[in-house]
C-alpha cells in the first residue's frame, strides 16, 4: 500500500510539469504587454520598462524564462505578480475562500444527490421518482449562470425583504452561511448526475444475486438495502464524487463572480487577464495538484470499500 | 374481528402425518411487456423428512420459479401466484401473513444457488455472512457468530476454517465457495434445504464432492432436500425421486430407478438417450428435435407436441393429465404405454 501511494505521486510528476509547461506557454503566447498593461492608459518611461522587463527575464528566450519559473517552484517560490506581491500569499487568501466553497458544495452534493437517489431508487416508477428525474433533468438542462442568478434574486433577495435572512446574497462575511447559496448553485449540475447516478447504481445492485441470497437468509428489508446493497452501490459514487472536487475547485469561476466571492476562480480570471503568468500556472499548478491528490484518495476509499481491488 | 382464522405455523417438532413440504396446483405467471408469462402451470410435489426430491427440466420449465415461489423470493409483482398451495408441515405459506413467511425463510426453508460467485456478497467477509444468520436471527454476539461460523465452515469441510474466516468470497475457489453458500444455507438446521443447480457452475470432480457432502448433511439432520438440476448425471446417485417439468408443469414424476429404468414420458426417454454412453461411442449422440417452449405463446394441447416422436392428432388439442403409471409414479402423456414398454425394450 504504502509502496503503491509513493508510485502513485512520482507518477504525479512529469504530470505537474506537463501542466506547467502547458499553461505558462499558452499564457506567454496571449497577445499584449503585462508591463505596458501595469501603467494602464498613461506611457510609461522607457527606462522603468526596460528594468522591469529585465527583472522579469521578460527579454529571455520562453523556455529559459520557464526554466527560471520551474527552478523557483522546487524551491517552494512560485514567483511574484508584477506588481511585486509573492504569489503564495496571494493564493492562500483566494485558496481558502474556493476550499471553503468546494467543500460546501461537495458536502451537499453528497448529502442532497445520494438522498434523493436512493429514495427514488426505492420507489422506482413511482411518482415520487419521476418527479425526481425530471427535476434532476431540468437542474442540468439549466447553466449555473441562470441558477446563480435566480436563486440569487429568490433566496437571497426576494426572501430577505419578506422578512427571512437566511442566504447572503454575496461576499464571505456571514462565515459559513456566505457559502450556502454560492455552495448549492456550484454543485447544482453535479447534484443531478449523482442523483441519477445514486439511482441506477443502487437500482442495479438490487437486482444482483447476492440481494437475492440475502433475501433467502430471511433478513429484513432493511437490513437487505441498507447493508447489502448499499455498500456494493456506493462503490462508483465514491469515484464520481472525489473526481467531482477537482472539478468544482476549477469550475467555480461563474459562481465566484455571481455571489463576488474573492476565489481563486475571480483571481484566475483576472489573471489570465492581466498576462500575470507566475499567478495563473501557479493557480493551475495547484488544482493540478488537488486533482492528482483527490484521485490517488479515491482509488484508496476503492480499495477501502471493495476488497476485491488491492494495491500492491 | 374476522372469524377466519389465520393459520398458524406449526412448531419444528410438530407431529408430523402428511408430508413436510407439499406443493400443490401451484401457478405462477409474471406480468411483462409482452403479455402475462405463464411460468408455472400445476405444479404439484411432496417432500418429506430425509427424503431427496430430484426437480429437472431445461431452463425455462419453471423448475427455479416453483423453488422461488417456496421461498417466497418472487417478486411480486410482476409475480403472481393465481393459484395452488404450499404447504410446510400442512399450514399454507402462501396464506401466510408476511412476519411469519419471514421466520420460514432461511431458518426453516433455505436456499443454495447455482453461482456461488454471485451469490455471496462480495464486499463481506465470508465469516461475517454466515455469522449473520446468527447475529440477526439468534440474536448473537459478533463474537459467538462468528466461532459459530468458523465451526459451521469446519462441518462443510472448508480447510484451516478458523484463518479463513475472515476471508472474502473471490479469494475461495468454486468449490469451496458453494461450501460457503451450503454453510450458510444449513446454519440454522433448515427442515427443508432447496439447492438450486448448486453444480451446474462446477467441475466435475468438485460436483461429485459437493453433492457428496449435501448427501451428508442430510443424512446428519434428516432434512428434506430439493434438488433442482437439468443435470441427469447428478441426479441418479443421491435422489430418491424425481419430477421432470417441462413447459411449467410436471411430465413425469416417479422413484429414482424407475424413471432410469424405463421412462413413461418421451420428454424423459429424450433426455435419458441424450446422455452420451461409452458402448455407443462413435454414433451420433441423441437429441430431442425443437426448441423449448416459448412461454409467452404456449402450444395447444399437450405443451411438447411439437417435438414429441410420439405425438398424434390428440396432443395438439387435449393437454393430458398426469395419468397414473404406477403407484408412486405418474406421466403427463396420452401414449405414455408407447413410451413405457418401448423404452423396457
Amino acid at each position: 500500500m504504502g509502496r503503491y501511494i509513493i508510485r502513485r505521486l512520482i507518477q504525479a510528476i512529469p504530470v505537474l510539469l506537463g501542466a506547467t509547461l502547458l499553461i505558462y506557454a499558452i499564457v506567454f503566447a496571449l497577445p499584449g504587454d503585462p508591463i505596458a498593461a501595469l501603467a494602464g492608459e498613461k506611457r510609461m518611461d522607457p527606462n522603468i520598462v526596460a528594468i522591469l522587463r529585465d527583472q522579469y527575464h521578460l527579454n529571455d528566450p520562453f523556455i529559459v524564462q520557464y526554466w527560471y519559473y520551474l527552478t523557483g517552484l522546487f524551491r517552494g517560490d512560485f514567483g511574484k505578480t508584477f506588481a511585486g506581491v509573492p504569489v503564495t500569499d496571494l493564493m492562500a487568501g483566494k485558496f481558502q475562500v474556493t476550499i471553503n466553497l468546494a467543500a460546501t458544495a461537495l458536502v451537499l452534493e453528497a448529502v442532497i444527490g445520494i438522498g434523493l437517489g436512493l429514495y427514488a431508487a426505492l420507489r422506482r416508477g413511482r411518482p415520487a421518482d419521476s418527479l425526481i428525474l425530471a427535476s434532476t433533468l431540468v437542474l442540468i438542462s439549466i447553466p449555473t449562470l441562470v441558477t446563480g442568478f435566480v436563486l440569487q434574486l429568490l433566496l437571497g433577495v426576494k426572501l430577505k425583504t419578506a422578512g427571512v435572512d437566511l442566504f447572503p446574497i454575496a461576499g464571505v462575511t456571514e462565515g459559513w452561511r456566505s457559502y450556502l447559496l454560492p455552495g448549492f448553485v456550484l454543485a447544482g449540475v453535479s447534484i443531478a448526475y449523482l442523483t441519477r447516478l445514486t439511482r441506477t447504481s443502487l437500482a442495479e445492485t438490487l437486482r444482483a444475486d447476492y440481494i437475492r441470497t440475502a433475501v433467502a437468509k430471511g433478513l429484513p428489508r432493511r437490513r437487505v438495502v441498507g447493508r447489502h446493497a448499499l455498500r456494493n452501490a456506493l462503490i462508483p459514487l465514491v469515484t464520481f464524487i472525489g473526481a467531482d472536487l477537482g472539478a468544482l475547485m476549477g469550475g467555480a469561476v461563474i459562481t465566484e463572480t455571481i455571489f463576488n466571492l474573492p476565489g481563486i476562480g475571480q483571481q484566475l480570471f483576472s489573471s489570465v487577464y492581466l498576462r500575470e503568468q507566475s499567478v495563473v500556472v501557479g493557480i493551475v499548478t495547484v488544482l493540478v495538484l488537488v486533482y492528482i491528490l483527490a484521485n490517488l484518495v479515491v482509488d484508496l476509499l476503492y480499495a477501502v470499500l471493495d476488497p476485491r481491488i488491492r494495491y500492491e | 374481528m374476522k372469524k377466519t382464522s389465520t393459520p398458524v405455523l406449526p412448531a419444528r417438532t410438530a407431529p408430523g402425518d402428511g408430508p413436510l413440504l407439499a406443493v400443490d396446483d401451484l401457478h405462477v405467471e409474471f406480468a411483462t411487456r409482452q403479455g402475462v408469462v405463464k411460468a408455472v402451470n400445476g405444479v404439484s410435489y411432496s417432500l418429506n423428512p430425509g427424503e431427496t426430491l430430484a426437480v429437472l427440466g431445461e431452463s425455462g420449465s419453471g423448475k427455479s420459479v416453483t423453488a422461488q415461489a417456496i421461498m417466497g423470493i418472487l417478486d411480486m409483482p410482476p409475480a403472481r401466484i393465481p393459484r395452488g398451495e404450499i404447504r410446510f408441515r400442512g399450514t399454507d405459506l402462501l396464506r401466510l401473513p408476511e412476519d411469519q413467511r419471514a421466520q420460514v425463510r432461511g431458518q426453516r426453508i433455505s436456499m443454495i444457488f447455482q453461482d456461488a460467485l454471485s451469490a455471496l456478497n462480495p464486499v463481506f467477509t465470508v465469516g461475517w455472512q454466515i455469522s449473520e444468520m446468527f447475529r440477526v436471527h439468534r440474536g448473537m454476539s459478533r463474537r459467538d457468530a462468528t466461532k459459530k461460523a468458523v465451526e459451521l465452515m469446519d462441518r462443510v469441510r472448508i480447510p484451516a476454517a478458523r484463518q479463513r474466516v475472515n476471508d472474502y468470497p473471490h479469494q475461495f475457489s468454486g468449490g469451496m465457495r458453494q461450501r460457503i453458500m451450503i454453510a450458510m444455507a444449513i446454519a440454522l438446521d433448515p427442515e427443508v434445504l432447496i439447492a438450486d443447480e448448486p453444480t451446474t457452475a462446477l467441475d466435475v470432480t468438485v460436483q461429485a464432492q459437493i453433492m457428496e457432502l449435501l448427501a451428508e448433511l442430510q443424512r446428519e439432520s434428516n432434512m428434506g432436500l430439493i434438488l433442482i438440476t437439468h443435470d441427469l448425471g447428478v441426479v441418479a446417485d443421491v435422489a430418491d425421486k424425481i419430477a421432470v417439468m417441462y413447459g411449467g408443469r410436471i411430465v413425469e414424476n416417479a422413484l429414482v430407478h424407475d424413471i432410469y429404468r424405463s421412462p413413461a414420458h418421451p420428454y424423459t426417454k429424450g433426455l435419458l438417450d441424450s446422455i452420451p454412453r461409452v458402448d455407443l461411442k462413435g454414433q451420433e449422440l441423441y437429441a430431442i428435435k425443437g426448441m423449448p417452449p416459448n412461454l409467452l405463446d404456449m402450444p395447444q394441447g399437450c405443451a411438447f407436441h411439437p417435438r414429441c416422436p410420439y405425438r398424434q392428432d390428440d396432443c395438439v388439442t387435449d393437454a393430458p393429465p398426469l395419468y397414473e403409471v404406477g403407484p408412486t409414479r405418474g406421466s403427463a402423456c396420452h401414449y405414455w404405454r408407447e413410451v413405457f414398454d418401448d423404452s423396457r425394450r
